[in-house]
């Protein structure tokens, strides 16, 4: 008989993530004081640059640059869990469902989301007319005879416009949020009622976020970062952030598994379902490289100015400030776990996977700190007191998020039909 | 001419094959093979079938394939007959990546599969002695190789307490 697993999070870990924010909020605070007071010094020189045309961006614009980044790429960790129990379900999965509620439980940062990227979007907007992220809310770009007036943004402003922009926003999050709601639902009346009806019901559910979500991760890419490079395209976009986000979820999750297993929780999962979820990491890390790479080489190729240039700003380009990290990109997010994690052995060793999650984890936001760096803030983009400090403050938002929804239900879903399968899962 | 005399044990259900495999081992008898209709789930850890170390021959032919299809383009391309094309260098790293790929999975994989042809000796004058057509069917079958001073007897009384149904004696000449 399969019992239930309740998960208890201990007081001290509850307060150790108010810790992590409240340092991470301390981070960001000094180093927001001292790039202020740095940027004041060379006031007026930068005026004067300003004032040639130069375009410098200041402490505000770091401070933007990293709450949007940061909320992306744990938007996109959170959207990764419904996605990753709904594949499970369109494909009648046996061996995921001792395990399918952490990646459930993943969801609950979705709302925070939406809440931090609708302010962060709209608040510079309201105050001072235009978000400095995205260069094509500035008006003066729109107006005919203003020296700053760019047809090709006006041509994009069918749907680059701040109304439509946040309507797609909000859309996108209620849409996720309520097939997160609505699966967790159907999961928990499970473990009350049993019987096969939640079940079917969550695979029409899962089937209907597949389509929703093949139309959103797309578009909501499009909007959160492509159009940060407003004037550059590719119709590959899509599909990297996807991959960069697809990739970071399924390390999350095993990440998870591995401290609950090392914790004592999950003791029906076996190095079997480890195993699994290393071939889901080790693949889709190649998965990765494949359309990151497929990108970037028709680009360098075609070598055409208004393609090329979103790679010159990051090789090469902007002093080449942007180079170690362009590499150091490429090692740690296809190299490392591609040769770490091809034996079996591995996959099945907690230590090993666990090390590649980690690496996986930084080296996707490293990813996104490469896609919106650039464009936000030139070549002045650092990585210091802030960056560590709005980090910490979003991992720590988001453990609360995640852990309190952990421990809302049993960690094993007892009257999941295909439990019984998934406990003598085997490879 | 050689031959070789193997006793089979005939077992109706997969579950009571494993723990016959299992009891049979533990007896300390050597199982010469074991014959199913189907692959059974979880045999190779009974039988104690070492894990195959095909991946090892892959990973090796495919940086095989890695290496020749670098040196090929470097080669070519670099220093045999260098070529501008889109104005790029001579040696356009980049650019050899999807050729470089492709080599690396053609090597890896036929390199597996002529290794498994060799190690497995499979080839189309191969003779399989079939010890019992009904493994084919709906039976599993236990092979003991029957060697000079085993004692028929007890193997039959083994098997039998084991559930076998049917323990034979069959002769195959080589």
């Amino acid at each position: 008989m399969i019992t239930e697993e309740r998960l208890n999070i201990p007081a001290r870990a509850t307060k150790r993530f108010f810790f992590m924010i409240a340092i991470g909020l301390i981070l960001l605070a000094v180093g927001l004081v001292i790039a202020a007071n740095s940027s004041g010094g060379h006031g007026e020189g930068h005026g004067e640059a300003a004032a040639a045309g130069h375009h410098a961006a200041g402490w505000g614009q770091r401070l933007l640059a990293n709450l949007w980044m940061n909320n992306v790429y744990f938007t996109g960790i959170s959207v990764v869990g419904i996605l990753w129990v709904s594949i499970q379900y369109v494909a009648y999965a046996g061996w995921s469902a001792s395990i399918k509620r952490i990646p459930e439980a993943l969801g609950s940062y979705i709302l925070v989301g939406g809440i931090v990227m609708v302010l962060v979007f709209l608040l510079p907007i309201l105050f001072t007319g235009h978000n400095t992220l995205f260069h094509w809310t500035d008006h003066s770009v729109h107006e005919v005879g203003n020296p700053n007036y760019d047809p090709i943004i006006v041509g994009k402003s069918g749907y680059l416009n701040v109304t439509f922009y946040v309507i797609r926003m909000v859309a996108y999050f209620t849409l996720w949020f309520l097939f997160f709601k609505w699966l967790r639902r159907e999961s928990i009346s499970e473990d009350l009622n049993g019987g096969l009806d939640h079940y079917n019901k969550s695979i029409r559910l899962g089937a209907t976020f597949l389509v929703i979500f093949g139309v959103t991760s797309s578009m909501s890419a499009w909007d959160w970062v492509l159009s940060i490079d407003t004037h550059w395209f590719s119709t590959m976009f899509g599909w990297y952030v996807f991959a960069s986000w697809w990739v970071s979820g399924l390390a999350a999750i095993t990440l998870t598994i591995i401290i609950l297993k090392q914790m004592g929780y999950l003791t029906m999962v076996t190095s079997n379902h480890l195993h699994d979820l290393g071939k889901f990491i080790f693949g889709f890390s190649i998965f990765w490289t494949y359309i990151w790479f497929s990108q970037f080489m028709l680009y360098w190729y075609a070598n055409i100015p208004e393609e090329v240039i979103y790679f010159q700003e990051r090789l090469g380009g902007n002093n080449n400030h942007y180079t170690w990290i362009f590499f150091f990109n490429l090692l740690i997010n296809f190299a490392f776990p591609f040769l770490v994690l091809m034996t079996r052995d591995a996959k099945r060793q907690m230590l090993i996977l666990k090390i590649v999650c980690i690496a996986i984890l930084i080296g996707h936001w490293f990813d996104f700190y490469m896609m919106i760096m650039p464009g936000t803030m030139g070549g002045e983009s650092g990585f210091g007191l802030i960056e560590i400090g709005t980090a910490l403050t979003f991992l720590g938002i988001f453990l609360l998020r995640y852990t309190k929804e952990l421990s809302k239900a049993s960690l094993v879903p007892v009257n999941h039909p295909f439990l019984e399968e998934s406990v003598h899962h085997h490879v | 001419m050689t031959s070789k005399k193997y006793i089979l044990g005939v077992f109706n259900d997969e579950d009571v094959l494993l723990n016959a495999i299992e009891q049979t081992r533990a007896a300390g008898t050597k199982i010469y093979d074991v014959f199913s209709p189907y692959p059974i789930h979880g045999i190779d850890d009974v039988l104690g079938i070492q894990r195959s170390r095909l991946p090892i021959v892959a990973f090796f032919c495919g940086l095989c394939g890695t290496s020749f299809a670098l040196w090929m383009q470097i080669y070519m391309l670099g220093f045999d007959w260098p070529m501008i094309i889109g104005g790029k260098p001579h040696i356009a790293l980049p650019s050899f990546i999807p050729v470089t790929f492709e080599l690396t999975v053609l090597c890896a994989a036929f390199g597996m599969v002529i290794t498994f042809f060799i190690i497995s000796g499979l080839r189309p004058t191969l003779k399989v002695p079939v010890l019992d057509v009904r493994s084919t069917d709906d039976k599993y079958v236990m092979a003991i190789e029957l060697k000079e001073g085993t004692d028929i007897n007890k193997l039959n009384d083994l098997l039998r307490s084991h559930g076998a149904i049917e323990v034979n004696e069959k002769e195959v000449v080589k």
